[in-house]
């Protein structure tokens, strides 16, 4: 799946950014995506997130084609980017109530649901009245983890939503979805270039590497397909590479 | 029904969240309206050694100008301010259709457009102590919405620029806007423009709404009489409206082909 990502000095360059991916993911699964900056996983997010038209092939969620059943889709999925996108200005309770207006949720539980998932994400009450510009980047993510279950979605895209996270909040945004999938059964995409969360939370992974899906399995059958069983993702990753894990960070 | 209530609540969306975007920036918003007020009152003040005829006709064309102008800008930025909050991908992601997104920043852009021209009309009236007696007053507000129609057409005819390129499509709305407020005869007759330009007067909304205006505040014309306009007005909104629209659900298909929507990442 090619598409042309930018213009350099006025001639397009084209990037194939994905190129004959293929995998399923079962419901209630949390599945990894693993690679390092620029192997394609935002844009595989983006596709399945109905931002982005593949030159070729197709996805589906639950049986929806995402091109041809936008809107269906639309209602059954949510996503949470690396860079938490909020109108900043506003407060995490302002941004939640647009966010609940849009996918029908009705204010009561709107209002019950919002509070419930800041407060266990270990936002104060305080904080939700404040403008999101005021708040630590943390904070920030945790309102952008919030507003995305705010929806109830069957299926949730986290694309890095731990990068630049201090440990603590780290930790307790990847209990949270834990949490989630133990609860309400959601099924998870997540990517991540961080091998310590892709290996604590997903069942299955799939590492990425300039577009093309180069290993797909638990985390430990990769790692003793392709490392040691007591190894670390990193030892996979360079098994299958060639490469440093930093290498291409 | 359900689903009528269901998209009429998502377009509220917008509504809500923009005027609570205006609360935030208050401080700017009283700045912006107080340079609107001030901005009227000099051009009022031109004709003030001439008659009060005059100074009506300028008043009635910056204030006019005012409101369709915030029509436009509002729904023509829409896209611009999203791009630059950074949350354009959330709100094209949203289970939303384009129709009822685009209808909602429409319907927000009227409001607050009413809001600051009702300030500043009162601003003006009590300055210049000016009497609408005689005035078809409800000829003059069936012409500002109407106009308000075939404003939201054009804006959303450029709302796709910003898609396309972020901050040339800012500039190019900027430009559309410029255009309009050179032919339309905001300030003057178009019958002083160049004839080279007089063709653009004919296809500007602006021109009908305030030649209607003006005959319904100036001379009392009868809201009847004004339907010619009326009529022009609307034609121009029921052909830029689809027209519109066709052409955003165009610009978005290609945003979404060729990776546009994204930020950064």
């Amino acid at each position: 799946m090619g598409f042309i990502r930018g213009l350099m000095g006025g001639v397009k360059k084209q990037v194939v950014a994905l190129q004959d991916i293929s995998f399923e993911v079962s419901a209630g699964e949390i599945f990894g995506v693993l690679g390092p900056n620029g192997s394609g996983k935002s844009t595989l997010i983006r596709i399945i997130a109905t931002l982005l038209i593949p030159d070729a092939g197709e996805v589906y969620v639950f049986g929806h084609n995402v091109q041809t059943e936008r809107l269906l889709v639309r209602r059954l999925i949510n996503r949470v980017s690396v860079d938490a996108a909020f109108f900043k200005k506003l407060s995490a309770l302002e941004n939640l109530s647009y966010a609940a207006r849009l996918y029908g949720v009705q204010g009561s539980t709107a209002r019950a649901r919002m509070r419930e998932t800041l407060r266990r994400l270990g936002l104060a009450e305080e904080k939700l009245t404040v403008p999101l510009e005021d708040l630590s980047r943390g904070m920030q993510q945790k309102v952008a983890v919030a507003r995305a279950l705010l929806t109830e979605p069957a299926l949730l895209l986290l694309d890095e939503p731990t990068t630049g996270l201090d440990p603590k909040s780290k930790r307790e945004v990847q209990e949270f979805v834990l949490e989630v999938r133990e609860k309400r059964g959601t099924t998870v995409v997540l990517t991540s270039h961080d091998m310590q969360e892709v290996d604590r939370l997903c069942d299955r992974v799939a590492i990425l590497d300039r577009g093309r899906i180069v290993a797909l399995d638990t985390p430990r059958g990769l790692k003793e397909k392709f490392g040691r069983p007591e190894g670390t993702l990193e030892d996979v990753f360079f098994a299958l590479t060639g490469k440093d894990w930093e290498e291409d960070r | 029904m359900a689903h009528v209530m269901a998209e009429a609540r998502a377009s509220y969306a917008f509504v809500e969240r923009n005027f609570n975007l205006v609360k935030r920036y208050f401080n700017w918003e009283v700045v912006f309206l107080f340079y609107n007020i001030i901005n009227t009152l000099t051009i009022g003040l031109i004709g003030v050694g001439q008659d009060e005829r005059t100074v009506l006709y300028l008043v009635i064309g910056a204030l006019l100008w005012g409101y369709l102008s915030v029509i436009f800008f509002e729904v023509s930025q829409s896209i611009s301010w999203e791009r630059w909050e950074g949350t354009i991908e959330y709100t094209f992601m949203a289970p939303v259709r384009r129709l009822t997104h685009l209808l909602g920043m429409c319907l927000f852009a009227i409001a607050y457009g009413v809001i600051r021209t009702a300030i500043v009309l009162v601003a003006v009236v009590l300055f210049f102590d000016l009497s609408l007696k005689g005035a078809n007053l409800f000829g003059a507000l069936l012409m500002l919405l109407v106009s308000s129609v075939s404003f939201i057409g054009l804006g959303l005819v450029t709302a796709v620029l910003p898609l396309m390129s972020p901050e040339r499509g800012s500039q190019g709305a900027h430009i559309v806007q410029g255009i309009i407020l050179l032919v339309s005869g905001v300030y003057y007759d178009i019958s002083v423009l160049p004839a080279w330009l007089r063709p653009l007067a004919y296809i500007s909304p602006a021109t009908y709404t305030l030649e209607g205006a003006r005959l319904a505040l100036l001379d009392g014309v009868g809201t009847l009489a004004l339907w010619p306009y009326v009529l022009k007005v609307l034609v121009i909104g029921v052909v830029s409206i689809p027209l519109g629209l066709a052409i955003f659900s165009w610009g978005e298909r290609h945003a979404m082909r060729t990776g546009k929507l994204k930020r950064s990442g």
